[in-house]
């Protein structure tokens, strides 16, 4: 398929500029004006319209099919949402207006707020943070803020980690200006907890986990855990990664944690959109309240007379960490897609649980299973005997999927199993949908021993066969380069030659 | 409940096969004393019909920009947003993939990638450019990361003409970062050329931005000439829509450009999601934050494209990555592409010709209305700052004005100390010279 | 494309799978064997800078394959003599003759007792064995 830059045609275009007579041109101060024309395409609207429709044709959403992605949660995204989004009172505000213009989407924040507060357990909410691992850098300097006020900052300089921690919980660390400690995993899938015990001490900020972890496993001693971490005087950090597996089962409040992260676009159907955008809020418990960031929104008075107003005066607070009050587009879809739930969020989860432990059931014999014990919303299992015996590997599993039309599930990761296979299904899947998937694997094991070149040579249906990401990494190409763009086909044509 | 499809007898069928009796016992690993036994203390499930009602009646208690004529800018702007993008925004495959780790599923999303890195490379005049963060003001944080870590300095100096809320972002991150931010002081609505020169000496990277908060073209040459003396990276912070008239930052000795793409085509939506965009110079690459598509062959030496240099990122190189980033705002940079595709290169030149006649058009007839230029000598893109006559309070003209129906432009005595008198006007292409001719009368009434 | 499996007598060798190649008061420095399968395909090597002064045990540079980055551990303190080109602009050949032409840097020791340290190639290939 050609690039939108090969389709293009001097004198074509799309938009048009209004113009008028009489308007002054000013003109561009000498030098700063622009020399050369920008490159975009010239095409009509047509063909670009054709353009984006045949390049949707080559990708693949939940709306197409399974897509069990692990830790990602790519559940349905529902389509009233996105009707609400573009409503012109949502759409077709400024974040500049005055309050009294706004009082809709203000209370329409202040109600999601609320309800991240029930769903976990906590006391106060910040909606600015625009993806998770914002969120965990903001909820960091959150805690490194409430240090620096008791005068602890200097002397508190780690936190202690998971080595089945997801790689923006150490990239995070780092960035607020911690220092990362590893924990080591026991033979059950949870922390180590004589390990945490004694890496833990009077030089340890806070702990940053996933509960459930990103094994699928709840940690069992997640009240000795507490009890280690509090009684060092450190805070706990939840990764809210995970928690499609336990709304209205568990709160992370109630397990002790003192900061936690929400992923909009996991938990609570943002659409993943290829990559964003997303939300990343987090709750906090109410010691560490004064120091989030600013604004805040706050409701004075309540009923009908409510006033929704944005709180700047917060000394304490760290400050802003991203524009404005945060994405609020994203707000509208989950605080949509919560109300329709409502208390029900519980059966969400309890379907999400449910699928997953069917799942792994039927996949646990063809295949190898780290950690003997029910899961919760997603499961690891691991390919190392199909490539120790036939040297099929997870990456031949998740390719040859593809060719059964499903997304393969997450692959090499957590990097404490071996050739793993991470499997969230979700709840929005249907019996029939898991069964179909879980007969796909079963196949793809069989043929793994009578014919793994089929594995090897996957994926024939796709668009394209596999890639290499060895010349991508090495060959840097990295935008469209017009007439000096290389021809890779005839550079490799040449070099086998 | 219409996003479950599980049914009793599905249920009994998957439980019966798990091994367990209920799904009670599925989560039997929770300990008693953190189980939930209450319902969630939240409002009943609404039907669908139910929710579509309640969220009209939370929009309809907004003003937006049907009900009245604004000139509200200021960093986010009423630019019109092409029905093209629709065709984009409603495709299930666009909207609800993933991020595209599996390239052989995704190749739609990474081409659309490639083809947007590709646009902000021709727009900003350098060599490589992400697939978006998070929007305008993070994109600052991200460069001084990346100028820490290649330079090994920890001083970042940014313009006072850069918009407050990127300086304030900035200063949110930069201690984690181990920086320090020092600000250099406006003069007549630029920056301080001499101030900017001094402090740009030790510095890891210096940010301006042109056209400045106050939508006034900066020199954008000379500062990065003087941030380059001093080996200091020289970063720019643009608008896309400029980039038809105004040149190229990688063609004045910039090493990075940055900025808030929510003009190309993005709904205002109070605030976001949005996104931010980098490009940066090519010797830079191996520092960027976020994700970078890249163009390479399968195995039938097809054409294909893939998310390469993935050894940035956090999901490998951990506490060591370039950035923690993961989710962007990937589908919105795409709108954000359609746009830029739909007015070509003749479109924006004409579109960056319109606003800065339009701009001009205001200073004229504000004036008229007794409203003067507050920097005087300057040449504006599409906002300029106005100075109530007798330097009366902005704040409370735009309090009138709104009574009259026009929402005049974001009063500056808030963010800048000393400017309460200072008016800040935005146009777009959506606002008519006749628009103009309303302000100007509305805004002469209420001074 | 890969070297088979060796690790050669003449050469030392540090536990994070690097070897040492004395030569008086200098030594040439590169990964093992172990250290290159492990990897897979090495697709950029960032070396240090001539002139940079490295510590025993400390990390002078990295190596990258397309899923995974290595930090470079040098088995010995010294001064950057001379970085090995060929290595930086076609990294394949690190994979290939991790011995010979895919050597990474030479130095000038400034300890040369550190060389008592480092282990042999039998309790190397022990190492190996073990992990």
């Amino acid at each position: 398929m050609q690039l939108i830059y090969e389709k293009s045609v001097p004198g074509r275009r799309a938009g048009t500029v209004p113009a008028y007579a009489g308007l002054a041109r000013p003109a561009v101060p000498a030098g700063l004006g622009r020399a050369a024309a920008p490159r975009l395409p010239e095409i009509a609207e047509p063909d670009l319209v054709r353009h984006i429709t045949a390049l949707a044709n080559r990708n693949f959403g939940i709306d197409t099919g399974f897509y069990p992605l692990g830790s990602c949660t790519m559940k349905h995204n529902p389509r009233l949402n996105e009707r609400a989004a573009n409503l012109p009172g949502f759409a077709n505000i400024h974040p500049a207006q005055s309050e009294e213009s706004v009082q809709g989407a203000l209370e329409l924040m202040w109600r999601l707020q609320e309800i991240l507060r029930e769903v976990t357990g906590l006391d106060a909410v910040s909606l600015q943070p625009a993806a998770g691992s914002q969120g965990e850098l903001t909820g960091l300097l959150v805690m490194r803020a409430y240090f620096a006020d008791r005068g602890e900052d200097e002397l508190r300089r780690e936190i202690v980690i998971p080595d089945t921690a997801h790689g923006t919980n150490p990239a995070s660390v780092v960035m607020a200006g911690y220092e990362v400690v590893g924990i080591k995993t026991d033979a059950r899938g949870n922390v180590d907890v004589d390990d945490l015990r004694a890496k833990v001490g009077p030089r340890t900020a806070g702990l940053m986990i996933t509960n459930p972890s990103t094994l699928g496993l709840f940690e069992e001693n997640i009240h000795e855990i507490e009890q280690i971490m509090h009684g060092a005087g450190a805070l706990m950090y939840y990764d809210g990664a995970n928690l499609n597996a336990v709304c209205g089962v568990s709160r992370p409040g109630d397990m002790g944690f003192d900061v936690v992260h929400i992923n909009l676009h996991k938990t609570f159907s943002q659409p993943h959109g290829g990559g964003g955008p997303g939300g990343g809020p987090i709750a906090v418990r109410g010691l560490l309240d004064p120091f989030l960031p600013k604004p805040q929104i706050v409701r004075d008075g309540d009923g009908a007379g409510a006033l929704y107003r944005l709180d700047h005066d917060r000394p304490k607070s760290i400050g802003k960490v991203r524009g404005w009050t945060g994405p609020f587009g994203v707000f509208v879809r989950s605080y949509a897609f919560i109300r329709r739930y409502g208390p029900g969020l519980r059966e969400m989860s309890e379907a999400a649980v449910l699928n997953a432990n069917y799942m792994l059931a039927r996949l646990r014999d063809a295949y190898d299973v780290p950690y003997d014990r029910l899961c919760m919303h997603e499961f690891v299992i691991s390919a190392r005997t199909l490539k120790k015996e036939h040297g099929v590997t997870a990456t031949d599993v998740a390719k040859r999927l593809m060719d059964f039309g499903y997304h393969p599930p997450t692959v090499y990761f957590p990097l404490v199993v071996p050739e793993a296979l991470m499997i969230e299904p979700t709840e929005s899947e249907a019996k029939e949908t898991l069964d179909a998937f879980c007969d796909a694997m079963l196949e793809i094991a069989r043929e793994a021993a009578s014919d793994p070149a089929a594995a090897k040579a996957a994926p024939v249906s796709r668009p394209v066969r596999r890639l290499d990401e060895v010349l991508a990494a090495k060959k840097l190409v990295l935008r469209y380069a017009f007439a000096d763009h290389p021809d890779l086909a005839a550079e490799r044509a040449a070099a086998s030659a | 409940m219409s996003f479950l499809s599980l049914t009793d007898a599905d249920r009994a069928a998957m439980l019966a096969t798990v091994g367990v009796e209920t799904v009670e016992e599925l989560f039997r690993d929770i300990p008693e004393a953190v189980r939930l036994r209450a319902p969630l203390a939240l409002d009943p499930a609404l039907t669908e019909a139910q929710l579509a009602a309640h969220l009209a009646e939370l929009a309809s208690r907004n003003t937006h920009t049907g009900d009245e004529l604004s000139f509200l800018g200021y960093g986010i702007y009423d630019h019109y947003s092409p029905a093209v993008i629709d065709v984009l925004l409603a495709r299930g495959e666009f909207l609800t993939a993933y991020t595209p780790y599996q390239p052989e599923m995704s190749q739609g999303v990474l081409q659309a990638i490639f083809e947007y890195q590709t646009a902000i490379c021709e727009l900003t005049g350098l060599a490589v450019s992400n697939a978006s963060g998070y929007d305008g003001c993070t994109v600052a944080a991200d460069a001084c990361f990346l100028a820490a870590h290649h330079t090994g300095r920890s001083k970042v100096v940014v313009a006072e003409t850069l918009h407050p809320m990127v300086r304030e972002v900035v200063a949110t991150f930069a201690p984690g970062f181990g920086m320090e931010v020092v600000t250099v002081p406006a003069s007549g609505g630029v920056v301080d050329g001499a101030a900017w020169a001094a402090a740009c000496e030790g510095a890891a990277c210096a940010i301006f931005q042109t056209p400045n908060v106050f939508g006034i073209l900066e020199d954008g040459p000379a500062l990065a000439a003087a941030a380059n003396a001093c080996e200091a990276l020289p970063v720019a912070h643009v608008d896309l829509l400029s980039l038809g008239v105004l040149e190229a930052p990688g063609a004045y000795g910039c090493a990075i450009a940055i900025g808030e793409g929510q003009s190309a085509g993005i709904p205002m939506s109070f605030g976001g999601p949005h996104f931010g965009f980098m490009a940066a110079r090519a010797d830079l690459v191996r520092r960027m934050p976020g994700r970078i598509v890249g163009e390479t062959l399968d195995s039938e030496s097809k054409r294909a494209f893939v998310l390469t240099l993935q050894t940035r990122e956090q999901h490998i190189r951990r506490e060591k990555a370039t950035s923690n980033m993961t989710t962007n705002q990937t589908l919105i940079a795409l709108a954000g592409w359609v746009t830029l595709c739909w007015y070509g290169p003749q479109g924006l030149r004409e579109l960056g010709e319109l606003l800065m006649g339009l701009s001009a058009e205001v200073a004229v007839k504000a004036k008229a209305a007794g409203y003067e230029v507050a920097f005087p000598g300057t040449t504006t893109f599409k906002e300029v700052a106005l100075r109530v006559p007798g330097g009366g309070n902005a704040e409370e003209v735009t309090r009138k004005a709104r009574a009259l129906g026009v929402n005049p432009g974001v009063p500056l005595g808030h963010d800048f100390a000393g400017l309460a008198y200072v008016l800040l006007v935005a146009v777009t292409e959506k606002r008519t010279p006749d628009d103009i001719a309303e302000l100007a009368e509305v805004i002469g009434q209420c001074s | 494309m890969a070297a088979a499996e060796s690790y050669p007598d003449g050469l030392l060798y540090h536990p994070e799978h690097d070897w040492a190649l004395i030569e008086g008061d200098e030594a040439v420095l590169g990964i093992t064997w172990f250290a290159q399968d492990a990897l897979g395909e090495i697709v950029h090597y960032e070396a240090p800078d001539v002139g940079a002064a490295i510590g025993m045990g400390e990390a002078y540079g990295e190596v990258e394959s397309v899923k995974a980055v290595s930090d470079l551990i040098s088995p010995l303190s010294g001064v950057v003599l001379e970085v090995n080109e060929k290595a930086t602009g076609e990294p394949e050949t690190i994979n290939e003759e991790p011995y010979g032409a895919g050597w990474l840097i030479r130095v000038r020791l400034t300890d040369p007792t550190e060389i008592a340290r480092l282990l042999s190639p039998e309790t190397y290939r022990a190492h190996v064995a073990a992990e």
